[in-house]
C-alpha cells in the first residue's frame, strides 16, 4: 500500500501514513478553509488501510493549532481507525497548552479508542 | 491628506497593533496571521496567550471569508479586522456585511452561546462537532463556540442596519493577558 506523505505548510499539517514503515503521524498546523477537501485523501487512505491493517496502529497527533473546520475532520479521521485492533492515539500537546490538552481529552471522550497523552 | 493623520490618530488612540481593511481570502488570512504572529513574538508575548489570540483570529478571519462569499457586490465583500493591545488584554475585532435575512439566526446563536457557562459550552461544542453536517459554511456556529471557550469571555457583538439587504456585523473578543485569566 502506497504511503501518503504530505509536507506541512503554514496552514496545513504534515501527514505521514506509512503501512510498511508502520508510521502514522499528523503534525503542525491545520487551518485550511476547506478542511473536507484537504482531508479527503487521508480519509480515503484510512478506509483502504482499515480493510487490511497492521497488528498495531499508533496514530501520533502532534498539532500546534487546528481550526474548527479541521476539528470535525479530525473526528472523522479518528472514526476511521476506531474499529481497528491494536489502535492507539498518541496525543501530543505543548507543555502548558491547556486548550490542546482539553481538545485531546474531548476527542478521547467522543470515540472508543485508547488515548495516550504526551507533552513536548 | 488629512485622513492619513486621522486614521493614524484613531489607530494609536485605540492601541491598534494591526488593522486590515479590504477583501478577505484564505491568502489574506494567512498573511494577516503571520503578521500578527511576528508582532506577538517581537513583544515576547506568553505562549498560551499567543496561541489563544492566534486561534481566535483564525476563526474570525475564516468567518469573514465565509460571509463575504455570500455578498454580491465588491464593496459588500470588504470587511475590517483589527487587533488592539491594552495592558490587560488583546481585543480582536472584526466587521463585515451580512444579509439581513441572516441577522436573526446569527444573533440567536450568539445569544445562546453567551447564555452558557464553561461546562455548557463544552457540551454544545461536542454536540456540534458530532452532529452538524459537514458543510463549506463550517456549520452551526462551531467557530463562535470555540472563540467563547478559548477566550473565556462573553462574545461582544452588534448589528448595524445598512440598507434593505444588508447589516454590518461587528464582533469583538477579549483575550485577557493576566495570569489569572
Amino acid at each position: 500500500m502506497k504511503a501518503i506523505e504530505i509536507v506541512g505548510t503554514e496552514d496545513t499539517p504534515t501527514i505521514l501514513l506509512d503501512k510498511e514503515g508502520n508510521k502514522f503521524e499528523l503534525a503542525g498546523r491545520s487551518l485550511p478553509e476547506d478542511a473536507a477537501e484537504f482531508y479527503h485523501p487521508v480519509l480515503q487512505w484510512l478506509t483502504e488501510y482499515a480493510a487490511n491493517p497492521n497488528p498495531v496502529t499508533e496514530l501520533n497527533i502532534k498539532l500546534e493549532y487546528f481550526n474548527t473546520a479541521s476539528s470535525k475532520l479530525l473526528l472523522d479521521v479518528l472514526h476511521k481507525v476506531e474499529a481497528l485492533k491494536g489502535v492507539k492515539i498518541i496525543w501530543y500537546y505543548f507543555s502548558g497548552d491547556d486548550d490542546m490538552q482539553e481538545a485531546g481529552e474531548e476527542f478521547a471522550e467522543l470515540i472508543e479508542v485508547p488515548f495516550e497523552f504526551k507533552t513536548y | 491628506m488629512k485622513h492619513v493623520y486621522l486614521i493614524h490618530k484613531t489607530m494609536s488612540e485605540h492601541n491598534l497593533i494591526l488593522v486590515y481593511e479590504g477583501e478577505f481570502t484564505q491568502e489574506i488570512t494567512k498573511s494577516v496571521l503571520s503578521m500578527a504572529e511576528r508582532n506577538l513574538d517581537s513583544i515576547g508575548e506568553e505562549q498560551n496567550i499567543k496561541r489563544k489570540v492566534f486561534n481566535v483570529m483564525v476563526e474570525c478571519l475564516q468567518n469573514i471569508c465565509k460571509h463575504a462569499d455570500a455578498m454580491k457586490r465588491e464593496e459588500e465583500r470588504r470587511a475590517i479586522f483589527m487587533i488592539g493591545k491594552e495592558n490587560d488584554a488583546y481585543e480582536i475585532t472584526s466587521g463585515n456585511y451580512i444579509l439581513n435575512a441572516n441577522v436573526e439566526g446569527l444573533k440567536s446563536k450568539l445569544d445562546q452561546i453567551n447564555g452558557l457557562d464553561k461546562e455548557g459550552l463544552k457540551v454544545l461544542y461536542k454536540e456540534l462537532i458530532k452532529n452538524s453536517e459537514l458543510s463549506e459554511k463550517g456549520g452551526a456556529g462551531l467557530g463562535f463556540v470555540d472563540i467563547a471557550r478559548k477566550s473565556g469571555q462573553k462574545l461582544d457583538f452588534d448589528f448595524e442596519p445598512v440598507n434593505d439587504e444588508n447589516s454590518f456585523f461587528s464582533f469583538k473578543t477579549k483575550i485577557i493577558r493576566s495570569n489569572e485569566n
